[in-house]
């Protein structure tokens, strides 16, 4: 235990929070969406994150500027996201939502398998985008970068929320997620519409990649625990709630954080599976969900 | 169905015979586990270049024994239980005379029971001074260990006038050990640790430990034991923090690719580690000289990459079994341990080594260099 926790720990336990959360709510709207559309959790999620970091590493390496890798390593991303739901999802529509689940459990091993070869085993970083000189706020220290981060996660829920709620294709998606049968008999094309959630969240994750590999640097396993803590931030703020993914997201990452600086840094991982387990014990429904009513 | 039942008689015929004994005789067979994937892949990958890069030159130059050498190689990824797995199955089924391998301490402490019921000597790969104290009849390692890596730093410290530090280690087996054998000799050079924190392998942000130590009036110093991905983002971490004393890591970053990854943050961090890393620098009188020149070159033609202290080791480790098994004269398990145990005066990558039947490393404080990190490269300190 550490005496007298001051406001500069206290400051800088909450900048690494909010940044490592932001990053946790972009996996966990991943999440929702795909949970919206198909009801499917895809436990491949945190894979996207790791190709926008791993791709963007590569293509720079091979000497793209990176205002130009980012870019096409989102575009790779969401790539494996449409091929992901065409190859594995859509010929299983007719299975249970477990099977569907472990589906991409697979893709997601599959994937990662797949990144030792195409790319490689060791870890990697790119330049921060600008500097990497601190800002001192309120006695602590700020990454240019981190700001990045939660300017861009910002920036995400801000553009999500006016496609579904402003465009047409937002309202086709929210449609097929309220009813599928509904959607199809009012002319959605619904499968196509699952198919843009999975490329959306897949573009989400692969800018959670590019954002936070100049801080965390980046591997082909990165995917695992980032999916992992993405579900836990996605649970706890109800799974479907986007304003609740981005919420959990942040909670996570600062309960994570400052856990390991005042209590013990050994059990930090262990913080995203008590959410889990604790949001199931005492609010299944999580913060912002609702529970499902069924007519009967 | 009568003419194809005989052919597959004769198909399984002839493979019985070929993998009959008769092979395994050509071919003296060296197992290696190492970590080429996952959080040590600084060390497994480069060392296992090494081993085949070795393997091919002694096999070009007629082999041991009038036999090729051949390197079995596993990939761990870093993870023990399945270090321990490969070690079975090197043991069992590959049959290999030896181990030159085990990148990590974990990986390592987790296949010494195999080795040493099997009778079949390891040379290990891995830093932690449990390795070989107590020590195991059949178990060596070429690395320095972690104690003595304790013991330079905590000179070079005194003689800076640092007396009052930090600590933040990695919760892995050689950060584990090297805090505590750090704990340990502390005292013994006037050294105070004020903050003891730590952090998980595959973490990715220590500001919140490392805000707990800079919080500590009359901190003059940080020592970060740990190996791999972890020391390269305390490192970035440290320098975001803005602390204002010096940063001190141990071997176990040792290569390149720390500086790579740690960037501009690296600079000014000071480490023991072995003469490999300032081959070029040496004066001409060092008797490591001619061999870290010699090895600096091969391995950086050979695998296009620069020289790292962990392809050294390996490097060290296959020279020191070739030359006992020469000495033995046999690739009979006790025999070829019995020699290791008698090496003396073996120049390596790592130091002068000098083994005896309570020391299975050889290698003394000597074989150590302070270095600084300066403009992305290594220098030494007089």
């Amino acid at each position: 235990m550490n005496g007298g926790t001051a406001m500069p720990e206290v400051m800088q336990f909450l900048f690494s929070g909010l940044t490592v959360g932001a990053i946790y709510a972009l996996v966990a709207l991943g999440f929702t969406i795909i949970y919206n559309a198909s009801e499917v959790v895809n436990f491949a999620q945190g894979e996207f994150v790791m190709i926008g970091g791993m791709a963007t590493f590569f293509l720079y390496a091979a000497g793209v500027p990176l205002w130009a890798a980012a870019p096409l390593a989102i575009v790779a991303a969401v790539v494996v996201g449409l091929a992901l739901h065409k190859l594995a999802i859509e010929p299983a529509r007719g299975a249970s939502v477990v099977a569907l689940i472990i589906i991409t459990i697979g893709a997601s091993i599959f994937l990662r398998g797949v990144a030792q070869i195409v790319f490689d085993k060791q870890y990697h970083r790119f330049p921060a985008f600008s500097g990497e000189t601190p800002f001192h706020v309120l006695g602590a220290t700020l990454l240019p970068q981190s700001v990045w981060v939660m300017a861009g996660a910002a920036c995400a829920f801000a553009l999500l929320w006016q496609f579904f709620e402003r465009t047409l294709a937002g309202k086709a998606i929210a449609a097929t997620a309220g009813n599928r049968l509904a959607a199809r008999l009012v002319g959605i094309d619904t499968d196509r519409m699952i198919a843009l959630s999975f490329a959306l969240s897949a573009a989400l994750g692969a800018v959670a990649g590019v954002l936070i590999t100049p801080i965390t640097l980046t591997s082909y396993d990165v995917g695992t625990l980032l999916a992992l803590k993405g579900f836990a931030a996605a649970m706890l703020g109800g799974m479907g709630n986007p304003l609740g993914a981005v919420v959990g997201g942040l909670v996570v990452g600062v309960i994570e954080q400052f856990s390991a600086g005042m209590l013990s840094s050994k059990y930090k991982d262990a913080v995203a599976f008590i959410v889990i387990l604790l949001t199931l014990f005492v609010l299944p429904h999580g913060l912002f969900g609702r529970g499902r009513i069924e007519r009967v | 169905m009568l003419s194809r039942r005989i052919l597959l008689g004769f198909a399984m015929a002839g493979s019985f015979a070929m993998n009959g004994p008769v092979l395994a005789q050509d071919k003296i067979k060296i197992g290696a586990v190492l970590a080429v994937t996952g959080p040590a892949s600084f060390l497994g990958d480069p060392e296992a270049k090494t081993l085949k890069m070795l393997a091919d030159e002694i096999n070009a130059k007629g082999g041991v024994l009038g036999k090729q050498v051949e390197i079995v190689i596993y990939d761990s990824g870093g993870d023990a239980a399945k270090a321990k797995q490969f070690a079975t199955r090197l043991v069992e089924e590959d049959k290999v005379i030896a181990q030159v391998g085990g990148s990590t301490t974990g990986d390592t402490m987790a296949m010494i029971p195999v080795f040493e019921d099997a009778k079949v000597p390891f040379i290990s790969l891995g830093g932690a001074v449990v390795i070989i104290e107590p020590v195991k009849k059949f178990v060596f390692k070429t690395p320095h260990t972690d104690k003595m890596a304790c013991e330079k730093i905590f000179e070079d410290m005194k003689a800076r006038g640092l007396t009052k530090i930090g600590m933040i280690s990695g919760q892995d087996a050689f950060g584990k050990s090297m805090q505590e054998e750090c704990k340990k000799v502390v005292g013994k050079y006037g050294i105070e640790v004020l903050a003891d924190e730590t952090y998980g392998p595959r973490d990715t942000d220590m500001t919140p430990q490392l805000t707990n130590v800079k919080a500590k009036a009359g901190l003059q110093a940080v020592l970060n034991p740990g190996f791999g991905q972890g020391p390269a983002i305390v490192t970035r971490n440290f320098k975001q923090l803005g602390f204002s004393v010096p940063l001190y890591q141990s071997h176990g970053v040792a290569s390149k690719g720390f500086i790579d990854a740690a960037g501009d943050a690296a600079e000014g961090v000071r480490l023991p580690a072995a003469a490999l890393l300032i081959a070029e620098k040496l004066p001409a009188s060092d008797p490591q000289r001619p061999v870290v020149v010699n090895y600096s070159k091969a391995f950086a033609d050979y695998a296009k990459q620069p020289v790292s202290t962990f392809g050294g080791h390996a490097y060290d480790g296959l020279n020191i079994l070739v030359e006992a098994i020469k000495r033995a004269n046999s690739l009979d398990g006790e025999k070829v341990r019995d020699e290791i145990e008698k090496t003396k005066g073996f120049i390596g990558t790592g130091g002068v080594v000098n083994m005896s039947a309570t020391d299975h490393m050889g290698l003394d404080l000597s074989a150590f260099r302070m270095l600084e990190i300066k403009k992305g490269d290594w220098a030494v300190l007089q």
